[in-house]
Order: structure tokens, then sequence, then C-alpha cells
């Protein structure tokens, strides 16, 4: 690659890490300055690595790397912050790697994206501190899909452009958005929404992070804003997530009563 | 030769004799070997003499059919023994259990003659990101080896990585019920290091785990 420089340094989220050979591992990277990347990092599984620390899961870090034949290399690592919070609570743990997962799915490897890098990191910072992990998983979720092109229309009916009404609509997956009372039934695979959920869901859509937690959602209209979101996320992707499995057997262990 | 191999034949790399492709493309299975590294080895064992391949196949042979796994702590045993030697080991303390990832931590802890209690191997961690859940880890059978109620002391030796701590988070939770006493291994500088180079999160939980210097 004439040109090219040979080093380069990085603001970047680790995202997740795959064992490599004997003490290697491959590190995924969502960074301010390239998007998502892969780096090998060499010798970090052996104890007296100086970097195996910096490069954990949902830490932000600042990367020094080289480029190597396949991979680019990293060479130094610093963290900026290590969101130890996250780490030592298991319904965190399950939300962050939602959020991790997301966007490694969402994003490909061929250029930056520092709306989505700073989306990620304020996310993160936000699971960290609060206790109510809707909200901040909400807004990421539909933030994500936002500045990734999958907007989801929430304004006008997707299949007449008709305004939506003050009453109960339809969902379309397949047509990313809403459908008045009138077009629902005739579309395949629609899913029926509340008003309620359809006024927050827009709402979490247009407003600041600020602002969205501000709303006092009911518990039932939250299951219905998260049951619908990942029904158009997976049907986007086209896949199933594996956080959402880890979430809810983490909900249901602490639903169990402690002494059996 | 069909006609789709006779057309790209001309471009298609110089092919193996058979018996020779099968062995680099075994190789190519295994972790980190890539193909020329196959192919390196493969040459090795054409050129070596013939016992060198012979022990290797009886190896591998031996590995499938003489191993499984010991019925009380999953770690690597004789397939004709139902119970591992450190199992089996009367002289051991049978109330500390100590929870590791893989056999080879059992190895390594073995190495430090420090422990002399039992084990128990999970295969595995706990990874919400790649779907592996508690299901696909010896999480059941080790509490049924709770029930039992001989273990007084549970260490929980998963790695100090973000999977390893959410497991032994997890098995924490699992294990409160038991009213057994619950450790993690400690985490701080490993011997020899630098201050300098060492990360924030290792050198706050060194100085929180600080001991007294006493005598």
């Amino acid at each position: 690659m004439p040109g090219a420089p040979r080093t380069f340094l990085v603001n970047a989220i680790i995202l997740k890490h795959m064992d490599y050979g004997e003490a290697d591992r491959i590190v995924t990277i969502f960074s301010v300055e390239r998007g998502k990347l892969r780096a090998i990092a060499r010798g970090v599984r052996k104890i007296r690595s100086r970097k195996a620390g910096h490069l954990e899961p949902f830490m932000h870090a600042r990367l020094f790397l080289s480029q190597g034949r396949e991979w680019p290399i990293i060479t130094q690592a610093q963290t900026t912050d290590s969101f130890d919070g996250l780490r030592n609570d298991l319904v965190k743990i399950g939300h962050a790697s939602y959020v991790v997962e997301l966007l490694e799915r969402f994003s490909s490897e061929d250029g930056d994206n520092p709306a989505l890098f700073h989306l990620l990191l304020e996310t993160l910072n936000r699971l960290e501190d609060s206790e109510d992990l809707f909200q901040p998983t909400q807004y990421f979720e539909l933030h994500m899909l936002d500045l990734q092109g999958f907007k989801p229309e929430l304004i006008k009916c997707v299949r007449c452009s008709g305004v939506i009404q003050p009453a109960d609509q339809f969902f379309s997956a397949e047509l990313g958005g809403i459908l008045c009372p009138k077009c629902g039934p005739l579309v395949s695979l629609s899913q029926s929404v509340s008003l309620e959920a359809l006024k927050y869901l827009r709402h979490y859509q247009r407003s600041t992070y600020t602002e969205a937690k501000r709303a006092i959602i009911n518990d039932k209209t939250r299951d219905e804003m998260g049951r619908l979101s990942r029904y158009y996320i997976t049907f986007l992707l086209e896949r199933r997530l594996n956080s959402p499995d880890f979430i809810k057997m983490v909900d249901h262990l602490r639903s169990l009563p402690t002494d059996q | 030769m069909d006609w789709v191999t006779w057309a790209y034949k001309p471009f298609c790399m110089p092919s193996l004799p058979e018996p020779l492709q099968n062995l680099v493309e075994s190789f190519e299975r295994l972790p980190g070997i890539g193909p020329k590294t196959a192919a390196r080895l493969a040459f090795f064992l054409f050129n070596a003499p013939e016992p060198v391949a012979r022990n290797l196949v009886e190896s591998l042979q031996s590995v499938k059919q003489d191993l499984g796994f010991c019925s009380a702590c999953f770690n690597i045993t004789l397939a004709t023994n139902p119970l591992c030697e450190i199992c089996s080991d009367e002289s051991r303390n049978s109330t500390s259990l100590c929870i590791v990832e893989e056999p080879l931590d059992v190895l390594a802890l073995e190495r430090t003659n420090a422990y002399h209690g039992l084990y128990h191997v999970l295969h595995g961690v706990l990874s919400p990101i790649d779907g592996i859940g508690p299901d696909d880890l010896k999480i059941q059978p080790l509490l049924e080896r709770m029930r039992i109620g001989k273990i007084k002391e549970v260490i929980l030796a998963t790695n100090p990585s973000m999977e390893g701590d959410a497991t032994a988070l997890f098995l924490q939770q699992q294990l409160l019920t038991f009213g057994i006493k619950i450790t993690r291994l400690a985490r701080g500088l490993p011997v020899g290091s630098d201050l300098e180079y060492a990360d924030q999160n290792t050198l706050s939980r060194a100085l929180s785990g600080r001991q007294e210097m006493t005598g």
C-alpha cells in the first residue's frame, strides 16, 4: 500500500476478542479514526503481557498499531476508561454485550463513523452509571439504526404515506416502519403496536438522551418497545442475536427466591 | 477428469499426490495452522524416518481411544478410570474445590504445588456475545456435586477476563445458597513485572489487595 502510513494511533473501544495461535488474540475494535477493524495482539494471553489489561471487551483505550501483512498489529495500548462498573454486574455485562453485539453486527470494516463511536461510548458510560438499563439500551438501538441508515419510519404510514393518527397501529419490519390501521392488516407479518409504545418510540427517536430518559414508561410498554425493536433488528440482520438470551437468563435468575 | 477440472486446470496450482494433499488438508484444520505451515509439516513427515510418523499415528489414535473425562471433575483422564488421579487421591483435601475453565488450568495450578484440594473443570466460560450460556458448561454437574454437601470452600479460578469475571459472578450467585466460603483468585502484579506498564485495573486491584509485611 504505497503512501499509507505504516503505523497509526486510534482512539477505540474493544468490542470482542478471539484467541489465536499460541498466545495471541484477534481483537475487534471500533475506533473514531477508522471505524470497525480487526487487529492482532501478539502474546496477550501470557501473564507478563503489558497490553492484555488494556484489551478487554468494553474498554476504551488508545491503541498504537502497525500495519501487518494480514491484520494491523497492536503494538501499544493505554486504557482511557476501563468501565469497571460494567464488569462487576452480570446484568450490566449482559446489556453492554448486547450493545456491542448490535454495533458489531451492524457495522462493516469500511471506514470511520465518529458519531456511532460517540454513541457507543456514551451508551457504555450510561450503562455503567445508571440503574435503569432499559433507557440507555433503547436509546442506543434507535439511534444506532438511524446512524446506520435503518431508521424506522414512525411518523407516516409506510404504505399509504398518510399521517399516523393517535390510535393503535401496526409495524412492518419488511417495509421499515409504521402502518396505519387500514394498511396494517393488508401487509403480511405486520405486528400490532399500541399508541403508548409508538409515542415513546418516537420520543426516543427524536430526543436527546436527557429528554428521553425523563419519560416515565410503565413495564408493559417497555416490554412492547423492546420486543418491537428486537423484531425489527432480527429482521434486518436475518439472524438471532446472542446476548438477549443471556439477559433473559440473568433476569430469570434474579427473579428466583434467594433461599432454595 | 470431468470437463470443469479440465477447463480450469491451467489456472490451478500444481496439485500434490493425493495422500500428501490429504495430510496437508488435515493439518490445515488444526487451529493456528495455515496452508504453508500445513504443507511444511506434511513434507517433514514424508521425509522423516518411519518411527516418527508411526509414533504420531499411535499417539493420535490413543488420544481419541484411551482418554475420557473424569465423572466427578471433568478433567481429562484415562477412559478405563471413571475418576481422574486427583479425584481418586484420598490424601487430597476433599472439602476444597477449585473451579477452572480448562483442563490445562488444572496443570498450571498443580505445578504451583500450593493447592491440595479438588478441581472442577467447566470446559469454557460464559460469553454473552458468542451465545455461550450456563447450559453449554459443566455447571449443572457442579451444582449436583455441591448438593452432596462435602465441599466447604469454593475457589473461583476462572481467567481474569470479562468472560471469566462474568462466569465467576454467575457461579457466585448459584453457590450462595449452599452457605459455603466462596473465594476468587487474587489479582495483581506478576512476579518480575514493571509497575510502569501495569494497567490501571490491575494496579488498583493490587493496591486494594495489598498485604501487610510482618516479621
